[in-house]
């Protein structure tokens, strides 16, 4: 069969029938099926049943099928926001020698890559403080369960008890305990008061057999924490690991993670670069620099090559699976890189002061839509009395899975927390937005 | 072929300049919304205007090689062509919803999702697969959590996950994760299975068997039904790495040669992007057994509708959502483009171009009949040097020096996407390395952007931000 020029083929195989024919010649077969060493009774003989279409019919269909989904306004946050991603960051990182290559196993050949990731590094370096950042994770709640497989490495001896808030997303808690799950650590909760760390609580939960200690600035329902120093004391007082959840906007404006003594920073790094796409993320990991032989996935360094010059490359790869099997950091391999090019575009794009003025519109996007909402009948905002960073709870007096269904009849899709609690990310609303939504939770929430 | 890379070159010293190296700036942050003590004291970024981006980044990606450069026959990768539909259909609006949406909400998404599934179980053999790993060895992770649950739930302790010696080493790494024992099964003298081997290896203790089919070596493990037949009796799970799927493609499938766990690396096989790195997606599929075990949400089809559920006996999550959905839309469309005729012949053309290319060069091939790729020899050269050279003659050159049974590896594997003429330009070029002395392939490369990189140096003295190079 001759692919490119007929329906039938691969239209991505280029053979025309006299090359194919060389070729079966050169190899010393009839036909491909002669290449095939597979015993007959494992032969497959029948059909996917899998209809070949044109591009075309593949556009269109897939677009009909999208079309389905509701199209609703999403205050939806808990780990997963929309910013803005500016033009430039499609058309750069859509150019084929970057969206096509590989791992930079031959640096020479992939220094703009490199560079890139290295520049990557360099950025969440300077955002969190620390003095270590990989090229990705799969995502915030990887990154959280790498972290703790990482304070497992680190002070085997000295405990087994990894502490996470009581307020968490539940991908991260689930995806934690998988990660913890071949290891002899065990996973609690501590208690939160008012939206922030009850740090009274988490002392007394605290003793030498805790080995990391989860907090997160903003926590899962937007607020400021405000203990930070007080949390990364306590962990540091018990032999602990403190490891603090945020996003590269956030951390634009908050408390410098080093400066409260993180020792490992996770959280999601495709706020920047990636619009929501239905989960799909990219976790941000940063650690001291004195943890670096233990950091999972890939670190880009930089070298010098035969002229001199300076160059990047791969480096301390022995940490990595395909050299050290099953005494690895990490079994992570192919990462996010793509993802981390991007979010690396669109931070320099923005510069400074545009990153800083994202995260403080977060901040006053948040408090001006909770000052806007506790002014409807039945509903009171924010539950939690303290600085949020673009998303907050709301009580509402009717039922809020109720309320959440008819918001969702009008249009908007909103968090359920509790019987009478609902999470409102005012990230998402466009300033016009913002009167129809506060009217149209005025029609439900009474 | 000849070919010179772009080299940006600033001075003696660098070549493009980092981004902090051209402009950086202080971030205003002195009318922060927020009081003083939750606030950072200063940040300092990188300040270029989109022009000088655009530049910047365009110069990097001239410095960087893609499939769409050229030949990429990295062994074990599945270097394809990624068609540039695919990457309009997985930009397509609607489709970027919120995680947390209503599943009534995104019939869309999950109508497409379940599509995806359908497809992968037929192409596989298997009954039920999940999307969520986010890439091959999150695949193998979930693959052997549910092994792990499986034998749990028949409460059956078992301990070891047995991997063939020349397996990826991601297999080893998925299994010590989960907190299993590794034990590593020596080959057999034809590259495969040795069943001895395995007879002694196998046990009470055995959870799972990892195999790749074919091989790392390109070998179709002849012996499957027997292997398949060993594991089941000692009570095992057999475990199907898809790395190499793209060789049996409407040929063989995972599910009817006695496999009950496999996992999809869909940039792999499904042609979706490498990225530099990721992102690519690991589906796993599993028997009717062990669908109760696989991951939360799964997505079903009711009477038209469609919806999640969390299967009986999950293992929970390996993902914080529901996985790298682009990609997953990106190896749809790419499924759908080539449909029955199009996937089966995929391999056979990926199989035909890895013999052919075999047929061409001078380095001697000692494992066979291979299948999509091949292991050759560089003999007496070092094949990290053999890489080096290759680079000069405008092609990527294969894995090297592994798997290690073969000495000075050169792991080529040319996938379906090259024609003839390019694969007899990719031979000359391992035959004028091959025929080249130690001086020429230890100067090389001499035409990348960046001469030969000092490795040794990069690790010993560590430089990860461009904050280190400052403080130096």
């Amino acid at each position: 069969m001759s692919g490119h020029h007929t329906t039938q083929g691969s239209p991505f195989a280029p053979h025309t029938a006299t090359d194919t024919e060389a070729m079966l010649d050169a190899v010393g077969v009839e036909t491909e099926a002669e290449l095939f060493d597979i015993p007959d009774s494992v032969r497959f003989d029948g059909e996917f049943g899998i209809e070949p279409r044109s591009e075309r019919a593949i556009r269109a269909e897939v677009a009909q099928t999208l079309e389905k989904n509701d199209d609703l306004v999403e205050l939806l946050g808990r780990g997963h926001y929309s910013h803005y991603v500016p033009s430039l960051v499609d058309h750069l990182s859509q150019r084929s020698e970057f969206l096509t290559s590989y791992t930079q196993y031959q640096p020479e050949v992939t220094q703009g890559f490199l560079q890139v990731l290295f520049e990557y590094q360099s950025l969440l370096v300077e955002l969190t403080g620390l003095g270590v950042a990989n090229c990705s994770m799969y995502d915030a709640a990887t990154a959280l369960g790498e972290a703790a497989t990482l304070a497992d490495r680190l002070r085997q001896t000295s405990g087994t008890r990894v502490l996470v808030p009581e307020h968490l997303a539940d991908g991260r808690r689930e995806v934690l305990a998988n990660y913890v799950g071949g290891t002899d650590l065990t996973v609690e909760e501590y208690p939160m008061d008012d939206g922030n760390v009850d740090v009274e609580a988490l002392g007394g939960a605290l003793d030498d057999s805790a080995v990391m200690v989860y907090a997160e600035n903003p926590t899962v329902r937007g607020c400021v924490e405000e203990s930070l120093e007080t949390i990364g004391d306590l962990a540091h007082d018990n032999d602990a690991l403190f490891c603090l959840g945020s996003d590269p906007v956030s951390l634009a404006l908050l408390q410098e993670p080093a400066s409260v003594g993180a020792d490992v920073v996770v959280g999601a790094a495709d706020v920047l670069g990636l619009p929501t796409s239905y989960g799909m993320g990219m976790g941000l990991f940063a650690t001291r620099e004195e943890y670096v032989r233990q950091v999972p996935g890939r670190l880009v360094g930089a070298s010098t090559d035969d002229t001199g010059r300076r160059t990047y490359t791969l480096t301390l790869q022995t940490r990595e699976q395909h050299i050290r099997r099953e005494r690895a950091t990490s079994n992570i391999c192919t990462n996010q890189a793509w993802v981390a090019l991007r979010a690396a575009i669109h931070a320099s794009s923005l510069g400074p002061d545009g990153l800083a003025d994202l995260a403080k519109e977060a901040v006053t996007d948040a408090q001006a839509l909770a000052d806007r909402v506790t002014e409807v009948v039945g509903v009171k905002a924010p539950v939690h009395d303290r600085h949020h960073v673009r998303e907050f709870v709301a009580h509402t007096d009717q039922p809020a899975p109720a309320v959440a269904a008819d918001l969702e009849d009008e249009g908007y899709a909103v968090h359920v927390l509790g019987e009478h609690h609902i999470q409102l990310n005012a990230n998402a609303l466009g300033e016009n937005e913002v009167d129809e939504f506060v009217d149209a939770l005025a029609e439900v929430a009474r | 072929m000849n070919y010179d890379q772009a080299r940006w070159t600033d001075d003696d010293e660098r070549y493009e300049p980092l981004l902090s190296e051209k402009h950086t700036a202080p971030a205003d942050l002195d009318d922060a919304p927020l009081p003083d003590e939750l606030t950072r004291d200063s940040l300092e970024l990188p300040d270029l205007s989109e022009p000088e981006l655009a530049r910047h980044y365009t110069r990097l990606s001239e410095m960087n090689y893609g499939v769409d450069s050229g030949p990429y026959p990295l062994g074990s990768c599945t270097m394809k062509y990624n068609p540039k539909f695919t990457e309009d259909v997985a930009a397509i609006e609607a489709g970027a919803v919120h995680p947390d949406r209503s599943p009534e909400s995104v019939q869309g998404n999950l109508e497409l999702l379940y599509d995806l599934q359908d497809y992968l179980g037929r192409i596989g053999g298997m009954d039920a697969v999940t999307l969520q790993p986010p890439a091959g060895a999150a695949g193998e992770f979930t693959g052997v959590l549910v092994a792990k649950a499986y034998h749990e739930h028949n409460g059956d302790e078992r301990s070891e996950i047995i991997v063939p010696e020349s397996a990826h080493g991601t297999n080893f790494a998925s299994a010590a994760l989960a907190g299993f024992d590794v034990v590593s099964l020596p080959g057999g003298d034809d590259g495969r299975v040795d069943l001895d081997a395995l007879e002694a290896a196998l046990s009470e203790d055995t959870a799972l068997l990892m195999l790749t089919n074919p091989n790392t070596l390109g070998l179709f493990e002849r012996d499957i039904e027997e292997i398949s037949e060993m594991v089941h009796d000692a009570g095992g799970l057999l475990y199907y790495d898809g790395a190499n799927l793209n060789a049996l493609l409407g040929r063989a499938r995972p599910g009817d040669m006695g496999f009950d766990i496999m996992h999809y690396n869909v940039h792999k096989t499904f042609a979706t992007p490498h990225g530099g790195g990721g992102p690519g997606a690991g589906p796993v599929g599993v028997v009717d057994e062990l669908a109760p075990f696989l991951p939360k949400p799964q997505v079903e089809k009711r009477d038209g509708t469609y919806d999640l559920f969390d299967p009986e006996h999950s293992i929970g999550k390996v993902h914080g959502s529901l996985g790298n959905w682009l990609v997953l839309v990106k190896a749809y469309a790419y499924i759908a483009r080539l449909g029955d005729p199009g996937l089966s012949d995929a391999s056979a053309k990926a199989v035909l171009n890895a013999n052919y290319l075999a047929t061409q060069i001078e380095y001697e091939v000692p494992y066979g009949p291979f299948h999509h790729e091949f292991v050759a020899s560089a003999g007496d050269q070092d094949a990290a040097d053999v890489a080096k050279r290759m680079l000069d003659y405008g092609v990527h050159p294969p894995t090297t020096k592994w798997p290690e049974i073969v000495g000075e590896a050169l792991m080529t594997e040319p996938t379906e996407i090259e024609n003839k003429t390019t694969l007899d330009q990719l031979a000359d070029a391992f035959n004028a390395v091959a025929n080249e002395d130690q001086d020429a392939l230890a100067a090389a490369p001499e035409r990348t952007a960046a001469r030969r990189i000092d490795q040794t140096g990069a690790a010993r003295n560590l430089r990860l931000s461009w904050q280190a190079l400052d403080d130096e």
